[in-house]
């Protein structure tokens, strides 16, 4: 049995996970925190959210974020390629900047409209 | 100029404000907002976890700004950028000032308050040390990074333990740095338990509860920092000193709203929440003048500030239509045992309100529990179950009308803790 705090909204449920049955998590107040538990124990996932340059623009940095949560061990190989990325307006909210980063299949997309 | 509703801030609070009024049939309203953008501190908010209840689903806060931005442009809302407000008169005059624009005096048949909050300082706190560079607030060091796009230093202890100070150990962590330590004077946590999970546990930042800093060291930039574990007086026990070699402290000890023009307005301020004091409507002791969002109290989700500010737009575009709310009857709601405040603090009970919804947070972490109302008799008018409650979270519960009407003079909000 392993106990986790569910990070999927800010409730914060206490979960446990009982391994030893099919991952069947309890404590959990919606469906979120049950697929949350399971998944949390094999195979962890995270949106990263961060920001990219912006050519010739005020201010210079644009929010991007990764449209749905990647594999954990993969945040800082996505940071490294979100920092080599520039952009030049105009771009819109949830417009792609980059597609099926790193052999996932998400994307990473503009946070906001320039 | 004339418009039926200033509302001070283009922040969530401002915006929802201002959507709601429009939606209301207010025809005449402006926004004055002293930044370049609308969209207040969201805009630094690059993370995501905003609108979960509001919208239903996960988003960044320039997203969850963006939203009410694209409603607003769907208005005839005017807005002033850049322009800053240096007074309120009593006769509800708003004074700006702005390089595109001047001196103006803008006349409002009624005034939204959504100036937002800012953050304690090391002067707040008096740390002890010299006065290098490389200490900063944590929003202040956001605003550095997510915007202006600079890094604000390589190795980093975090003091406080609020939801921003997490949120920056992540971000500066990711972009690079090394966060060292989060370190909190009290026992438990200012924060959403979801971000010590995320921000902190997933890169194994360790954090020092019942610890501070108690020494800043460095000449031209900070060089080292000493934290002690403290009492349960929050005093430093001696002996327990520990050194951070490190480049960076960033503070998150806490939040004060900004409240200079409404104590300059003459505006009652509630000293337990250092905002206005306010009727269920969102008015403050100024008739036709509201507030809502974090001038009023501090909040931890900008739902819940987007939803109190639609109620203070809604009343505000009421009240500059005309409409008056009797006050031969109020009804106080007072904050008792482990409750630190309540918002609102009165109720006008000739209101057509079906219920009040009334926010506050506890003094302490309480484990299962009962929040309990009272009247002056003692007599009990509502109770609601808690499984767990923590400083670091609002709590907000609804009372009826027909439970208000049964209350013998003023309510008391309080919370009784199971036996273990």
């Amino acid at each position: 049995m392993t106990h986790l705090i569910c990070i999927t909204c800010p409730k914060g449920c206490h979960l446990s996970v009982d391994e030893a049955n099919e991952y069947t998590v309890t404590g959990n107040a919606c469906p979120r925190g049950a697929a949350y538990g399971k998944n949390e124990l094999l195979h962890p996932v995270r949106v990263v959210t961060s920001t990219v340059r912006v050519d010739g623009y005020t201010p210079p940095r644009l929010p991007v974020k990764t449209d749905r949560p990647l594999p954990k061990e993969k945040m800082f190989d996505c940071m490294a390629l979100i920092n080599s990325l520039t952009v030049q307006p105009p771009v819109q909210t949830g417009q792609i900047l980059a597609a099926n980063i790193l052999g996932t299949d998400v994307n990473l997309v503009a946070a906001k409209t320039i | 100029m004339k418009y039926d509703l200033v509302i001070i801030g283009g922040g969530p609070a401002g915006l929802s404000a201002a959507n709601a009024a429009w939606e209301d049939g207010c025809r005449s309203i402006c926004i004055v907002e002293r930044d370049r953008e609308l969209g207040g501190i969201l805009n630094q908010c690059i993370h995501n976890g905003f609108g979960l209840h509001y919208f239903k689903e996960e988003l960044t806060g320039p997203e969850y700004a963006g939203r009410f931005i694209a409603m607003l442009r769907h208005t005839g809302v005017d807005v002033r950028l850049d322009a800053m407000v240096l007074e309120i008169t009593e006769e509800k005059q708003v004074h700006i000032v702005s390089s595109s624009g001047g001196y103006e005096v803008l006349e409002a048949g009624a005034v939204v308050l959504a100036m937002g909050c800012r953050e304690r300082t090391r002067g707040a706190i008096a740390i002890p040390g010299t006065r290098p560079a490389g200490v900063f607030t944590a929003g202040t060091a956001q605003r550095y990074l997510n915007i202006e796009g600079y890094m604000v230093g390589k190795r980093v202890v975090i003091l406080g333990s609020g939801d921003i100070g997490l949120i920056m150990a992540r971000r500066m962590t990711l972009e690079g740095a090394k966060v060292l330590a989060c370190v909190e004077v009290m026992p438990y946590s200012g924060g959403l338990t979801r971000n010590i999970v995320q921000c902190l546990d997933d890169f194994d930042i360790p954090l020092y509860l019942s610890h501070t800093i108690t020494d800043i060291q460095g000449k031209d930039r900070v060089e080292r920092v000493v934290v002690a574990k403290v009492g349960p007086d929050r005093r430093p026990i001696p002996g327990t000193e520990m050194t951070f070699d490190c480049d960076t402290v960033l503070l998150s000890v806490g939040l004060i709203p900004e409240n200079e023009l409404s104590r300059g307005a003459g505006i009652c301020i509630d000293s337990r929440t250092n905002g206005p004091a306010v009727y269920e409507n969102m008015e403050t002791s100024m008739p036709g003048v509201f507030a809502c969002g974090n001038v009023l109290h501090v909040h931890d989700l900008v739902d819940f500030v987007t939803a109190e500010s639609a109620r203070a737009g809604k009343a505000a575009a009421a009240y500059a239509a005309g409409a008056r709310v009797s006050s031969s009857h109020i009804l106080d709601i007072r904050n008792g045992n482990i409750v630190g405040y309540t918002v609102p603090q009165h109720i006008h009970m000739d209101a057509p309100f079906p219920a009040v919804d009334v926010f506050f947070r506890v003094r302490a972490v309480c484990g299962q529990s009962r929040i309990v109302v009272t009247d002056e008799t003692g007599a009990q008018i509502a109770s609601f179950r808690r499984e767990r409650m923590a400083p670091g979270e609002m709590e907000q519960i609804k009372l009826p009308r027909v439970l208000l009407e049964k209350a013998q003079g003023a309510v008391t909000v309080s919370v009784e803790e199971d036996e273990p």
